[in-house]
């Protein structure tokens, strides 16, 4: 029973289907319990809540980044079952118990960089770590660093993404990393940037830890970089 | 209304077909054409053709064309109306798997794509490693390997053709030219060759007249019978009775006819060159060849009044420089768009042409050339369009390699002539899926892209994309998908039917029976 209703959540994860409202994609679902429902449902159940994380929605998103690698997903899939997975955390979140629980994997801060207005990359890039299972707060566009370093240290984040989309922009990234260290946050926060004219050789130039070339591998660096962090 | 094309499930339904010819220019097209046909008439060689078109009405006098008898025929329009009244406006193309049959229909939209010529030469793609002189470099280059057609290129080119989606029809691309095949078993190893790797219909030429009948038994084998042949034609032929400008050619003539007292599909195939056989301007040129493809159906109606027959009209431009024939350009677009319309009229299903690369070799040349033509001339509705796959060097080479790509085109193509998705009936979800978005955290339309990437409602893109920087890998990519779908088994014809046409067929070559290799 309980293995049935996991496996449950993982196909809807697979179907994108955020609640009892969503379609899915191979066939009309419509009208039958959607992530959000089947979550609650396993709650209802007793099943831990890090069993529902784990095996469940994080499990749907493991499967949606293998068929993402080989092909068989594109990006609107992905983005679909990130969505299911939010909404799966937002029935979790009461539920969860320590401070560490309830940020999931790391607390990010997202924002477009002083003088873009460019968010398709960056809210795509924020739906996916939170459907990995990271709390994220995004400051949205054209955000100032001093802005992204207060609130670094307001909400206490461990990782901050930051996305561009011009050349004349990008180089504000740059200032973010600088007011860090001026703050004497840059040892306990790590970087991570990514947007078209980015790439490894730019997030080394101005001082960042990270570089995601696709909102996946900027998971697997916000990942590598917490757990580094986290063993040091 | 009746639109049998629509029951196929191959093709591409045509949305608004484009019309580049207003009724008006139409009708004096059909009226220009009409006076050519009695002034200065046709010039025939074929006896029988000018029998059949006296009783009919025409009048035909005798001359001396160097070593051959003729005759001027002069073709009144009335003959020219009343042999269009019995010509049926659907016309099916039989296939060995019956869900591949092609159902051409005059007044529907539906477009159908196929190969065609008879190429020379194969060209193949082999990737070949390259170190730069300058920097030491190694890299991969698509080098090309030519050899001249034969049997076994065929069959392969057939079963390649199975295998790409967007082929319709099949028409034998390569010229045999093995040591043991002659003129009298050319005809008869090209049809088994084609019908045994290939369950979609086949289309061709007959090249010597006695081999018709042979080729005919073959296809009643496979189907059951005459009868059974008729309902499904599993071969359909195409006949070049018309040698431009105006004259009849009297093999082919008797081929037609032979064909329509058979009750089989046969296009008339017509290939004006404008600038050297035929007027060069497009009112010239159209009026030409659509005097020509009339001059043929009325022969084939005259023989069998109701056979099936198919207004085939390749009309093509000269290049100036050689006076080669030219493909890729806008009058060979304009040329074939105007005849399209003109099947159309005359309510006779049409064979057309798109995809011809003037380019000798596959790349950008052929590509532009390749992609203007099927982006032109389908918007028409022509029905067949043959010559569609991996033609180069005009119609001189075939490259298996190409014909790969050009499948990707053609279903480009293809996508574009779809209907328009802007209806009434999309209102309320359109206006709701924007709200929806407007109201969600991110604003993103992603879920709702997926279920249309889903359900193959959005296009895949280029499927043949390199990751070099620095390097077109097209072709690299494009070759290792062509070696892919040669290594599908073939579907071959049943081991009776193939015994059953070997001890029937005389002249077939024993290499080509799969049972007894």
């Amino acid at each position: 029973m309980k293995e049935k209703l996991i496996e449950n959540i993982v196909e809807n994860v697979l179907q994108g289907r955020r609640n009892k409202d969503d379609e899915g994609i191979e066939e009309d679902y419509t009208g039958e319990p959607g992530v959000a429902e089947l979550v609650q449902k396993a709650l209802d159940e007793g099943i831990e809540t890090n069993t529902i994380l784990l095996e469940g929605l994080s499990r749907g998103m493991e499967m949606v980044g293998e068929k993402y690698e080989t092909g068989e997903y594109f990006i609107p899939d992905m983005l679909t079952a990130a969505e299911a997975v939010e909404a799966g955390m937002k029935v979790m979140e009461p539920h969860l118990g320590d401070k560490g629980e309830s940020e999931g994997k790391g607390k990010i801060v997202m924002a477009t960089v002083e003088k873009d207005l460019h968010d398709i990359g960056k809210n795509l890039v924020c739906i996916m770590l939170k459907g990995a299972g990271f709390t994220i707060v995004d400051l949205g566009i054209d955000v100032t660093a001093a802005r992204i370093v207060e609130v670094v240290q307001e909400e206490n984040a461990q990782l901050v993404g930051l996305s561009a989309l011009l050349n004349t922009t990008m180089n504000n990234m740059g200032d973010v990393v600088k007011e860090l260290e001026q703050k004497g946050l840059r040892d306990k926060v790590k970087v991570i940037i990514g947007g078209a004219p980015t790439s490894e050789d730019f997030a080394r130039e101005i001082g960042a830890d990270g570089y995601g070339k696709d909102a996946f591998e900027a998971i697997r660096v916000a990942e590598k970089l917490l757990q580094a962090g986290g063993n040091n | 209304m009746n639109r049998a094309g629509r029951l196929s499930k191959r093709g591409v339904v045509v949305d608004r077909p484009y019309e580049r010819l207003t009724r008006e220019q139409v009708e004096l097209i059909d009226q220009t054409s009409l006076s050519l046909l009695e002034n200065p008439g046709i010039l025939c060689y074929h006896e029988e053709s000018v029998s059949l078109l006296e009783k009919a009405g025409a009048s035909a006098k005798a001359t001396r064309e160097g070593e051959h008898d003729a005759w001027w025929v002069k073709i009144p329009e009335k003959v020219v109306k009343k042999a269009l009244e019995t010509v049926p406006s659907v016309v099916t193309l039989g296939a060995r798997d019956p869900e591949n049959k092609v159902i051409l229909d005059a007044e529907g939209t539906r477009v159908y794509f196929g190969s065609g010529s008879e190429t020379n030469y194969w060209l193949e793609v082999e990737p070949e490693t390259y170190t730069s002189k300058k920097d030491g470099h190694e890299r991969i280059f698509p080098v090309f390997k030519r050899n001249r057609g034969n049997v076994d290129y065929l069959c392969r080119s057939a079963h390649l053709a199975e295998q790409l989606d967007n082929l319709d029809f099949f028409i034998r691309n390569v010229n045999v030219q093995d040591a043991d095949i002659t003129s009298e078993n050319k005809d008869v190893n090209i049809f088994f060759a084609s019908l045994n790797n290939i369950t979609k219909p086949v289309v061709g030429g007959v090249a010597d007249f006695n081999q018709l009948e042979k080729v005919v038994g073959m296809a009643e084998i496979i189907t059951g019978g005459r009868e059974e042949l008729i309902k499904n034609p599993v071969v359909s032929f195409i006949t070049s009775v018309i040698k431009s400008p105006l004259q009849v050619v009297a093999e082919t003539a008797e081929k037609l006819i032979a064909i329509a007292r058979l009750g089989l599909p046969v296009v008339i195939s017509t290939s004006p060159q404008g600038g050297s056989t035929a007027p060069i301007d497009e009112m010239g040129m159209v009026a030409q060849v659509n005097a020509e493809a009339l001059t043929g159906i009325v022969i084939n109606q005259l023989a069998n009044p109701g056979a099936p027959v198919i207004y085939g009209a390749v009309p093509v431009r000269a290049r100036m420089d050689d006076l080669h024939d030219m493909y890729g350009v806008p009058e060979f677009c304009h040329y074939t768009m105007a005849c399209a319309q003109m099947a159309r009229y005359y309510k006779v299903p049409c064979y057309s042409t798109a995809g011809v690369g003037d380019a000798k070799v596959p790349g950008i040349q052929s590509a532009v050339e390749k992609m203007y033509t099927y982006t032109a001339v389908p918007f028409s509705a022509p029905g067949l369009v043959h010559y569609a796959f991996g033609l180069l060097e005009k119609t001189m080479t075939f490259s298996p390699d190409q014909a790969v790509l050009d499948n990707h085109m053609i279903g480009m193509s293809k996508f574009l002539q779809r209907e328009s998705g802007i209806k009434p009936e999309e209102k309320d979800r359109v206006e709701k899926m924007i709200r929806e978005v407007m109201d969600s955290p991110y604003r993103m339309y992603a879920r709702y892209a997926r279920k249309m990437l889903r359900r193959g409602q959005i296009f895949a893109g280029f499927p043949f994309e390199g990751d070099a920087a620095d390097q077109d890998q097209t072709l690299l990519v494009v070759n290792e998908k062509r070696k892919e779908l040669e290594e599908i088994e073939p579907q071959y014809l049943s081991e009776d039917v193939c015994s059953h046409i070997f001890e029937k067929t005389p002249g077939l070559l024993s290499r080509l029976n799969p049972y007894t290799k």
